[in-house]
């Protein structure tokens, strides 16, 4: 596919560097954004503008200061755009926070109450914890394959954790509407935000080692080749419990998002678009029948399609965050200038409308780029890592992440039926920063595996050419060889061999390579092309990360022993299938 | 696997686009629609939220917000609020507005393109955001005596004062009236208390604005219609001969209609047209209905103002209209004002002031200017003359047959006569109600002055009878409140 061939250079072909100076000024970039946002508020609110704002806008630069230096150590090769993205969301989200406590407290006062506990700082703590665990889970996982190996024990976890507020009774789960919490004590946690993480890694790890049940051909029909009607049980399994989801946790939001990753994870895994065919039918059957027998569920629909209809009641808070929305306008009121506290959980669930009521649809476009920046990174990662369970895991968690972002903005937006869910990052609420935070830490992991140069683990054996060592492949610039040498290239070099038959032939020193079949530069070329646009393309020859090992290499990666879980094994076959 | 992925990744960018759709539908397109919706609290607290601009007349506030320290930062007053709610109408939070609070609504509260660049200016310099004023034509002392003189009797009724040559309305007043304050109150239960007080469902309810949105049978007023179309068309003069019997029978050959009391208009057969003008005899004017034929009348009519659904002064004004003339009976019934004709007070008041005019009618309106918050003067409402109604000799003839009936006919009997003044009049006396013989009549008078050089035209109507029952006339009820508000007008020395 040599029209996609470009997709993937934004990520490979940048300098050889680790890329974390522009981190670190992106975070820098963010603090400053938080910052002036805060200025904004406390300006509008009319509160005492003072250093404080100063420092608590450093305090939010050495909290992410802190994780950026954790990348460094633990992942220097991560993709360096994800932690600043995810750090503005969060740090927007808090001023957002900060600015309804204002709110609420100018309104307690009014009545003469005490003002309510400020849900800004709980959500800083949070947020320490988050990076915590973020920091937690780049030390402690040093390669994402050896979580293939816990792949079944996360899937029970996961499926737990996502049935849990079903089974328990309301008064410990229910939370507006929603059966989606299990409140112990005063503290609520969200299960199904820790679930995706888990039901993720689990369903990597299971399609890596049951690849065949899925690609079995059935029959062909329409141009697409279903599977076989036995091979459906692993869906149809799926399927039970997003439908459970829905009826007895009446959330669609969960049910699409759990089976959306599902359907996803098998696309990529087989390439077979049958299958999402078939979960989409059947999905949407579920919900017309959960719509047609779940009276809970009717009513969702109903304010659904008449967001105005029972402004007083039912339809309240859908149509008061419509109001803040239209109010907002397409440049919003500015921030702290709205009335965002008008809306029902409006720093929570209905943060988005607060976002787009004091931003305006310029803010909100611009907090949706940002998610799409998150997601696509974490696409783009599972595009460049070279095994499957890795692709696998930063697609389900990419995909995750927007089909979230998905659920709650539709949500609130009037676009899908509403259900109460957090936006990631944004959101007041530990479960869902803590479990992302996880979430990005786990597609970092990934992202450094996949643009890590090999010589960073496997030092050159004596003897190799010493020019540019530490170049990843797909980065080196192509150099001239003459034709007779062509049979042994410089290192970092791509294997002249087009067709990649004999690619073996072309390796010295089990650095470079192999060249996934087709993927090899311009085909027939006598001599690999003079310098500049020379590199291959992105899916020439792969920068050797761990799992493209060859023989010579065998003890310098962790690779997991072989006949276990096999992710290394299969990573072969998913890349000839390209 | 990477073909899968780069679909997954357009996918992802598909849900965004889906998103961003929505949310240009709510934010951009049903925007408008969304946040007028009554269930919206934001833009009444926003407007509560910054200055609302004034209502002031000849120097006087009637209507301004202060600030307050609760949750809504201004309160809205009003300074000698019944005298002139029908005119600045209430702003409250739970019922609404009406009144110039409505129709002003856009510069009051400073969102009017006329105020965009003071706007900006605000924005620039820092200033607080604050509605434009708007400054009217009611002349406070004019607006005072027509007031007092309603409610010193406890009428029930409208005045009107217009100035001929300009249109700008110098007092309108409806009686019984409210006090608006209550209804801007910022609690809840006073304002709901308040609203219910005043009947708002009832047909007499006091937040009804007789002069504009009530319509009345004209009575013998109407005959100045249908005798500026007799004199147009060239009919008739003052000297033509008319019936003076005390009653005569319609076209359809069974009704019959009589003078006032069942007198006879001389003691004669016929009487001179200024005769049967003076003492309002109605037969004549039947007939002369009957003889002009119902488009020549309703010609007549439309031209002075009536049959005009779409009047704005800028409240809107209920549509005055002669009813269908096509039967020779309801013509002549018509033609002296019964029948199916209706008219609000102030298209009485523009009727005469048109006559006052030498036959011009001038758009009457409320608003001489709008200011920005700080008094300059932003828009000026210059005066809108229509198309002549009638010529310059019939206005003329009209007003000495008004000046007949102010000295020697219907409105010579009553009091508060001007000294040195004269003064041109019409009285009517419309009978209403389900049982017209004995319900008590509404009492009409209209009057200008001073000829030869009017400065104000009135048009008084107090609703069944006033304080005299059955007994009531134009000229004995309506007629001391016209001439006290001509003389409150004059006592301002006109221009």
């Amino acid at each position: 596919m040599p029209a996609d061939r470009t997709a993937l250079r934004p990520i490979v072909a940048a300098a050889v560097s680790t890329r974390r100076g522009i981190e670190l000024a992106l975070l820098a970039l963010a603090a400053v954004i938080t910052t002036g946002a805060l200025v904004l508020v406390e300006a509008n609110q009319n509160q005492q503008l003072n250093l404080t704002l100063l420092y608590l806008g450093l305090a939010y630069l050495a909290l992410f200061g802190g994780a950026h230096l954790a990348v460094r150590k633990f992942a220097p090769y991560a993709d360096p755009v994800m932690l600043p993205c995810a750090a503005l969301l969060n740090g927007l989200g808090l001023v957002m926070i900060h600015r309804i406590d204002l709110a609420r407290a100018a309104k307690a006062a009014q009545l003469g109450n005490p003002a309510p506990d400020a849900d800004a700082l709980r959500q800083v703590a949070w947020l320490a914890l988050g990076l915590v665990i973020f920091v937690v889970v780049m030390w402690r996982v040093r390669d994402h394959r050896a979580l293939a190996r816990y792949g079944y024990t996360a899937g029970f976890i996961g499926l737990v954790l996502l049935g849990l507020p079903a089974i328990l009774p309301s008064a410990l789960s229910e939370v507006n509407g929603a059966k989606i919490w299990i409140r112990v004590g005063g503290v609520g946690i969200q299960p199904g935000e820790f679930a995706k993480i888990l039901l993720t890694i689990f369903f990597a790890g299971f399609l890596v080692s049951k690849r065949d049940l899925f690609t079995t051909a059935g029959r062909h029909f329409l141009g697409m080749t279903f599977p076989r009607p036995r091979d459906l049980a692993p869906l149809l399994i799926a399927w039970v419990v997003a439908m459970g989801v829905l009826v007895f946790e009446s959330d669609l939001g969960t049910s699409l998002m759990f089976f959306g990753i599902v359907l996803a994870m098998i696309y990529v895994a087989t390439e077979r678009s049958s299958w999402v065919l078939i979960g989409l039918v059947i999905f949407g059957a579920g919900a017309f029948a959960a719509w047609t027998f779940v009276s809970r569920v009717q009513l969702r629909v109903d304010v659904w399609l008449n967001p105005l209809g029972d402004p007083a009641d039912t339809s309240f808070q859908v149509s008061q965050g419509l109001f803040g929305l239209a109010t907002g306008g397409m440049l919003g009121t500015g921030l702290g200038a709205g009335r965002p506290d008008l809306v029902p959980l409006s720093s929570t669930d209905f943060i988005f409308t607060s976002m787009g009521e004091e931003l305006g649809l310029v803010g909100l476009m611009a907090l949706l780029l940002l998610y799409g920046l998150i997601s696509t990174r974490a696409l783009r990662t599972a595009l460049a890592v070279r095994d499957t369970f890795g692709k696998l895991l930063a697609a389900g968690l990419g995909f995750t992440l927007m089909i979230q972002v998905f659920v709650v903005c539709g949500g609130v937006i009037d676009l899908i039926p509403n259900t109460g869910q957090a936006a990631p990052f944004m959101s007041y609420g530990g479960s869902s920063l803590v479990a992302n935070y996880a979430l990005v830490a786990l597609v970092l992991r990934v992202s450094n595996a996949a643009r890590q140069p090999a010589t960073d683990k496997a030092k050159p054996e004596p003897g190799a050419v010493p020019a540019a060592p530490r170049t990843p492949l797909a980065e080196a610039h192509t150099q001239m060889v003459s034709r007779g040498d062509a049979a042994t290239p410089p290192q970092g070099s791509p294997a002249l061999d087009g067709d990649g038959a004999d690619a073996h032939g072309a390796v010295t020193h089990g650095q470079a390579a192999t060249p996934p079949r087709g993927t090899t530069p311009p085909r027939g070329a006598p001599v690999p092309p003079p310098h500049g646009h020379g590199a291959p393309g992105p899916q020439g020859p792969f920068p050797p990360g761990p799992a493209g090992a060859g023989a010579h290499r065998t003890g310098a990666a962790p690779q997991p022993p072989r006949g276990r879980t096999q992710p290394g094994e299969h990573g072969g076959g998913g890349r000839t299938r390209e | 696997m990477n073909t899968p992925l780069r679909r997954i990744s357009l996918v992802v960018m598909a849900l965004i686009v889906l998103l961003l759709g929505q949310a240009t539908w709510v934010q951009v397109v049903k925007a408008d629609e969304y946040k007028s919706n009554q269930y919206n609290q934001r833009v009444l607290l926003d407007e509560y939220s910054h200055q609302r601009g004034q209502i002031n007349a000849g120097g006087q506030v009637l209507a301004s917000s202060i600030p307050t320290d609760d949750k809504l930062k201004y309160l809205r007053q009003y300074a000698d609020g019944p005298m002139y709610a029908p005119i600045t109408g209430y702003y409250s939070q739970v019922y609404g507005s009406n009144g110039i609070e409505r129709a002003e609504d856009s510069i009051l509260n400073g969102s009017d393109d006329k105020l965009f660049v003071r706007r900006i200016s605000d924005v620039i310099t820092g200033r607080a955001p604050a509605g434009g004023n708007v400054a009217l034509t009611i002349d406070p002392k004019v607006q005072e005596a027509a007031y007092n003189a309603m409610t010193s009797k406890g009428y029930t009724g409208s005045v009107v004062a217009i100035r001929p040559q300009t249109g700008e309305i110098l007092a309108m007043v409806s009686t019984p009236s409210y006090d608006p304050n209550p209804l801007a109150s910022h609690d809840g239960a006073a304002q709901k208390a308040a609203w219910n007080a005043l009947n708002p469902d009832s047909p007499d309810s006091p937040l009804i604005d007789r002069a504009i949105s009530n319509t009345y049978p004209p009575g013998s007023t109407f005959k100045l219609v249908s005798t500026a179309a007799a004199l147009d068309a060239g009919m008739v003069t003052p000297d033509t001969p008319v019936t003076a019997a005390p009653r005569i029978t319609l076209p359809d050959g069974t009704t019959t209609l009589e003078n006032y009391n069942g007198e006879a208009c001389g003691s004669g057969p016929t009487v001179p047209l200024s005769v049967a003008f003076a003492k309002s005899c109605n037969g004549p004017f039947a007939q002369l209905a009957d003889q002009l034929g119902g488009d020549k009348l309703k010609a007549m009519a439309t031209a002075l103002g009536m049959e005009n659904p779409a009047q704005t002064i800028p409240m809107p004004v209920a549509e005055s209209d002669t009813g269908d003339l096509s039967d020779a009976s309801a013509l002549a019934q018509s033609g002296i004002g019964q029948r199916n004709v209706r008219m609000t007070p102030l298209q009485n008041a523009m009727i005469t002031a048109t006559i006052a005019n030498n036959g011009v009618p001038v758009a009457p309106h409320l608003v001489s200017e709008i200011q920005g918050s700080d008094l300059s003067v932003v828009d000026t409402t210059s005066p809108d003359s229509g198309s002549r109604a009638f010529s310059s000799s019939t206005a003329s003839t009209l007003t000495q047959l008004m000046i007949g009936s102010e000295n020697g006919g219907t409105g010579s009997t009553s009091s508060g006569k001007i000294p040195g003044v004269q003064l041109a009049s019409k009285t009517g006396t419309a009978e209403q109600g389900p049982t017209p013989k004995t319900s008590p009549p509404h009492t009409w008078y209209d009057v200008f002055g001073p000829v030869p050089d009017p400065q104000v035209a009135v048009s008084v109507i107090v609703e069944k009878g006033g304080n005299r029952g059955d007994d009531a006339t134009g000229s004995s009820v309506a007629g001391p409140v016209g001439r006290a508000v001509v003389a409150a007008a004059l006592q301002q020395g006109g221009r």
